[in-house]
């Protein structure tokens, strides 16, 4: 990849371009599915990130909620309506969580880590679900149109505006991300993947690593709850539920780790692929997404992106 | 005196329903490394066969006594054929691969149980409540208390006690060990290791169906009971320490009285406590009560 960076950034700014320019052509519910497919993106990138460092996450679903509910109660107890301001409220609340449970989480590896998060995230879904005079039960709370950067936008101008600022936090928070997985944290993490001991020899600290990429990771997840906040108009307990976590998981190994912008690509195949089957069959669409993850574990291990590296091999022959 | 009678004769219940779910998991993990994410729906398919086999047999109006034993046919129906097809098609071949692969694997084959039970007995709740109150009540210093939870803590007795003997008196058990701790070895031992692991998953299965059949009569069941029974009893081998038979039936017991405890003290507590307990022994304790530390290779 670096060898072709300024390639690889040209695409990258060519396909902003053509995202953002979307709206042009296509409207209605593919540009609110691409939205909510965006905004997704960012928590599976989180998840990607840990997966680089052989660290699965089961629970990843926390830090989406923890950023929608987050903004859920500035809008209830403190009036906030500012989009921006929440958002930046949200990454604070999901980064302050990480940066706490990262404590005790990033000393753990493998199935202890899948389940520790997993059992965090229960517990939020518990709290979530019996404090109802708090956060609204099952019932949720609802999320009043917001105003961005000081405008107010109704209706579908504030869709299209928060579909653009999808597309653009996207696009900046995959490039941060991919910048620091090119950094010397970034490049400790893929030494952890292959032997964690041995780069404890070399003086590197594993724990240190672990625990920056698990706050990073969680706070992309807060920003994506709060988008997806933002989009939708109203928020669950059920964004905490395992099952979310469990299609992070999916989306992260459908895309593929080899990349960062395999989450993204994951994402809007997902989000499609869902919106058909979904209503084609609601009651096997667990089995469905089962059944691809069997596929894709036995038969494509590096998800949809490797089928991309296929083309490009076979282009630059 | 009598509420703490009620908290301590609940959480002896709850412990004992714990118990026989979390030793099969736990056992799973012991022999073949690999934490069993379908364990759960494994007990749902449990439950939900122990119910259906029940309520179709109370149906027919002969003596109830012979109910008891459906549960058992059940667990033992459902661990004897998913289990070992669980291992045989699909586990045993990311052996060699990435702990995570193993972990998205079971993870896959939970999604897919999950909708076979909804497509089986469908999203409404089951209920075959008929051997919990054929037994009828006892009174017990001054409270008044169903007889079928003294039942579950016999039946979780006997299973503990069963795979104590198992382990440390058997032959069978001699093997256990040797694959456990060195799977090549016991190879060229001649022990046929992947048969070890087929029955051993089995067994696993056997135990959280078992565990599912057997709380059928208790409460009602509905879809999606599975991921909290996994959770849960992920909690208690997590204190108790993974691949402890001993540390389950701690976890248990600790878990399962701090639960009734929290019900009834702190109801808004309830599931916390669980968590709250988990993260105290993982930080002072990492590998768990009655964990080994496992031994870092370069």
């Amino acid at each position: 990849m670096p060898a072709r960076a300024p390639t690889a950034i040209l695409l990258f700014l060519g396909a902003l371009i053509l995202l953002a320019a979307v709206p042009l052509v296509l409207s209605g519910w593919i540009l609110f599915l691409l939205t909510v497919a965006g905004a997704k993106a960012l928590a599976v990138l989180g998840v990607v990130l840990l997966l680089r460092g052989k660290l699965l996450t089961f629970g990843h679903a926390l830090y989406y909620a923890v950023g929608a509910y987050a903004a859920g109660m500035a809008v209830k107890y403190f009036g906030v309506r500012e989009a921006l301001l929440l958002l930046a409220l949200a990454l604070l609340a999901g980064v302050a969580m990480s940066a706490f449970l990262g404590l005790l989480v990033a000393r753990y590896r493998a199935v202890y880590f899948a389940l520790l998060n997993l059992a965090f995230s229960m517990v939020l879904y518990g709290m979530l679900l019996k404090l109802y005079s708090i956060t609204g039960g099952t019932d949720g709370l609802g999320i009043p149109e917001p105003t961005l950067a000081g405008f107010e936008l109704g209706g579908s101008s504030l869709r299209l505006a928060m579909y653009e600022l999808t597309v653009v936090l996207t696009a900046v928070l995959v490039y941060l991300t991919y910048r620091f997985f090119a950094s010397p944290t970034g490049y400790t993490l893929r030494a952890i993947r292959d032997n964690e001991v041995r780069v404890e020899y070399m003086g590197v600290s594993v724990w240190r690593a672990v625990y920056v990429s698990y706050v990073i990771a969680g706070g992309l997840a807060a920003v994506s709850g709060c988008l997806i906040a933002l989009s939708v108009g109203h928020i669950t307990p059920d964004l905490s539920f395992w099952s979310q976590s469990g299609e992070f998981v999916f989306v992260a190994i459908l895309g593929g780790t080899g990349s960062m912008l395999a989450p993204v690509i994951g994402s809007v195949l997902f989000e499609f692929v869902r919106n058909y089957a979904f209503e084609l069959s609601p009651y096997t669409w667990q089995m469905t997404l089962g059944i691809i993850l069997l596929l894709i574990i036995f038969f494509l291990p590096g998800g949809v992106w490797s089928l991309t590296a296929l083309v490009v091999r076979r282009g630059s022959r | 005196m009598r509420l703490l009678l009620v908290v301590a004769l609940d959480g002896l219940t709850y412990a004992s329903w714990l118990f026989l779910v979390s030793a099969g998991l736990t056992f799973t993990y012991g022999v073949l490394r690999v934490l069993n994410l379908a364990h759960g729906n494994l007990y749902a398919l449990g439950a939900y066969l122990g119910a259906t086999l029940v309520l179709r047999y109370a149906a027919t109006g002969y003596t109830p006594a012979l109910a008891y034993g459906l549960l058992f046919v059940a667990a033992v129906v459902v661990g004897l054929v998913v289990g070992p097809l669980i291992e045989r098609v699909f586990l045993r071949r990311v052996y060699s691969r990435d702990e995570e692969v193993q972990l998205l694997l079971t993870f896959s084959i939970s999604l897919i149980l999950e909708d076979v039970v909804k497509l089986t007995w469908g999203v409404n709740p089951v209920f075959a409540e008929m051997p919990y109150s054929y037994l009828g009540r006892v009174r017990l210093g001054g409270i008044n208390y169903a007889w079928y939870p003294f039942l579950l803590t016999a039946i979780a007795l006997a299973v503990g006690g069963l795979l104590w003997l198992v382990v440390t008196r058997t032959r069978l058990g001699k093997v256990l060990a040797s694959v456990i701790a060195d799977r090549e070895v016991s190879l060229t031992l001649g022990i046929n290791v992947p048969r070890v692991y087929t029955w051993a998953f089995a067994a696993g299965a056997v135990l959280a169906a078992l565990g599912g059949a057997l709380t059928a009569p208790m409460f009602s069941l509905a879809p999606g009971v599975g991921a909290e029974v996994l959770v849960t009893s992920f909690a208690v081998i997590a204190i108790g320490g993974l691949g402890s038979i001993g540390g389950a039936a701690l976890g248990s017991l600790i878990v399962g009285l701090a639960r009734s405890a929290a019900v009834y003290f702190f109801p808004e507590l309830d599931l916390f406590a669980i968590y709250l307990i988990m993260a105290l022994v993982l930080l002072f304790r990492p590998q768990g009560l009655f964990g080994e530390i496992e031994v870092r290779r370069i």
